[in-house]
C-alpha cells in the first residue's frame, strides 16, 4: 500500500480522546434539542483503505448524510450519517408530530436535519478548538440522502491525492431504545496530524 | 456466473458469463469497455480526473487519465482488440451543491477527463448516465455489454 501512514498507539489513543470530548458535546446538544436522552459510545479510530470505509460504512446503504468540510488550522471532512428510520424518528421527536417513513423528506424536514448537523459539528469542533487551541471552523452544511458510499467519498477526495488511506473517527450516538441511530464521522487530512500533535505537544 | 466486486480506485476485466460490479459511485466515474466478439468487459472505478492531481506516488486506477489506457491494456492483453471496443460512462454526481471550493467539482471534471481519453484513444462512447446529484450502483455483464445503473430515487437504467 502506497501513500499510506502510520500512527503511533499514543496518538491514536490522543485522537480517540479528542474525538471523545468532541462527540461529548455534540451529544450533550443534541439531547438538549430533542429533549431526550442521548448516549454515545467510545469513538472508533481506525486508518483504513478506502475499500475498507466502503465496506465499513455499508456501500449503498440509504442514509441521510450532512457533509461539512473542516478549515482553519486544520482541515478535514465531517459527516454525520443516519438511516432514514432514525432521520424520521429524529423528525417526529423535533416537531412532535408522526412522520410516515415511506414518504420522502421534505424541504422542512431537510433543513430541520441540515441544521442540527451543523450545531453537532459545532459543538464538536469548539471541543476540539478548546482542547487543542487551534483555530478550526464548519463549512456551510450540505445535506443528501443516498448511498452511503458516494457520500463518504466527498470528503476523502483531497486524501485520494497522497494515499489510499484515511483517518477515520466514528463516533456512534444512540437514544437507548435502538429508534435513533446516528454515526458522527471525522475525517481529518493527514498533511494537520504535524499541526495537531505540536499543538499539543506530543512527539510526531 | 461470477459478480467480480471492483473498488474505489480498481479496476478489473472479465469474460462471459461474468459480471463487474461497483458500487456507490457518487462523484466517482465508473468507466466500461467491452469488446463484444470475445464477450470481454473491462471496468475502471476512478476517483480523481487527472494524475497531474496527485501528491506523491500514482496509483494507476484512481485517476482518469491513466486508468483508461491500464484498463485497455489489461484487455488487449487477454486478446480485446482496441478497434472493437465501446464504451460505457456512469457516475460523476456532484453530490453536494457547495460554494467555491474547485475540488467539489470533481464529477463532472471526472466524467470530461474520461470522454478526453476516451476519444484520445478512439474508443467511441456509446452510453453514459453521468451528472446529477445522486449516487449510483453498476453493474456490467460480459455476456451482452449491457451495463445496469441503480439508483435510490431515480430508479433502474440499462443502457
Amino acid at each position: 500500500m502506497t501513500g499510506g501512514f502510520r500512527l503511533e498507539p499514543l496518538q491514536l489513543d490522543i485522537l480517540r480522546e479528542i474525538g471523545n470530548i468532541g462527540a461529548g458535546h455534540a451529544a450533550t446538544s443534541l439531547s438538549k434539542i430533542l429533549g431526550m436522552r442521548i448516549e454515545m459510545s467510545v469513538p472508533n479510530v481506525e486508518i483504513l483503505s478506502f475499500d475498507k470505509i466502503a465496506q465499513y460504512v455499508g456501500e449503498d446503504k440509504l442514509v441521510v448524510g450532512i457533509y461539512m468540510s473542516v478549515e482553519g488550522d486544520m482541515t478535514g471532512s465531517i459527516f454525520f450519517l443516519m438511516g432514514i428510520t432514525s432521520a424520521k424518528f429524529l423528525l417526529s421527536q423535533l416537531f412532535q408530530e408522526e412522520l410516515n417513513e415511506k414518504e420522502p423528506f421534505t424541504e422542512k424536514d431537510l433543513d430541520a436535519l441540515q441544521e442540527i448537523g451543523n450545531i453537532l459539528t459545532g459543538s464538536y469542533l469548539s471541543a476540539l478548538a478548546d482542547f487543542t487551541h487551534l483555530t478550526l471552523y464548519p463549512s456551510i452544511p450540505s445535506i443528501a440522502v443516498d448511498m452511503a458510499m458516494a457520500i463518504l467519498t466527498y470528503g476523502i477526495l483531497e486524501i485520494g491525492r497522497s494515499g489510499n488511506d484515511a483517518l477515520l473517527i466514528d463516533t456512534s450516538f444512540m437514544n437507548g431504545s435502538e429508534k435513533l441511530e446516528g454515526h458522527f464521522f471525522f475525517i481529518p487530512d493527514p498533511s494537520f496530524f504535524p499541526t495537531l500533535f505540536k499543538a499539543l505537544g506530543v512527539p510526531m | 456466473m461470477y459478480e467480480i466486486k471492483v473498488g474505489i480506485a480498481d479496476l478489473n476485466i472479465t469474460f462471459a458469463p461474468n459480471r463487474l460490479r461497483t458500487t456507490g459511485l457518487g462523484s466517482c466515474v465508473g468507466i466500461t469497455l467491452y469488446d463484444e466478439s470475445i464477450h470481454l468487459a473491462g471496468l475502471a472505478h476512478v476517483m480523481l480526473p487527472s494524475s497531474e492531481l496527485a501528491k506523491g506516488e500514482v496509483q494507476v486506477a484512481k485517476y482518469a487519465d491513466t486508468a483508461i489506457p491500464e484498463l485497455l491494456m489489461r484487455m488487449e492483453r487477454a486478446g480485446g482488440r482496441r478497434s472493437r471496443m465501446k464504451a460505457k460512462l456512469a457516475g460523476g454526481a456532484q453530490m453536494f451543491q457547495n460554494k467555491g471550493n474547485d475540488l467539489l467539482r470533481i464529477g463532472p471534471r471526472n466524467v470530461e477527463a474520461s470522454l478526453i481519453e476516451l476519444r484520445r484513444l478512439q474508443i467511441p462512447v456509446v452510453a453514459q448516465d453521468t451528472g446529477g446529484n445522486y449516487g449510483r450502483t453498476i453493474e456490467i455483464e460480459a455476456e451482452t455489454g449491457i451495463l445496469r445503473v441503480w439508483t435510490v430515487y431515480h430508479g433502474e437504467k440499462v443502457i
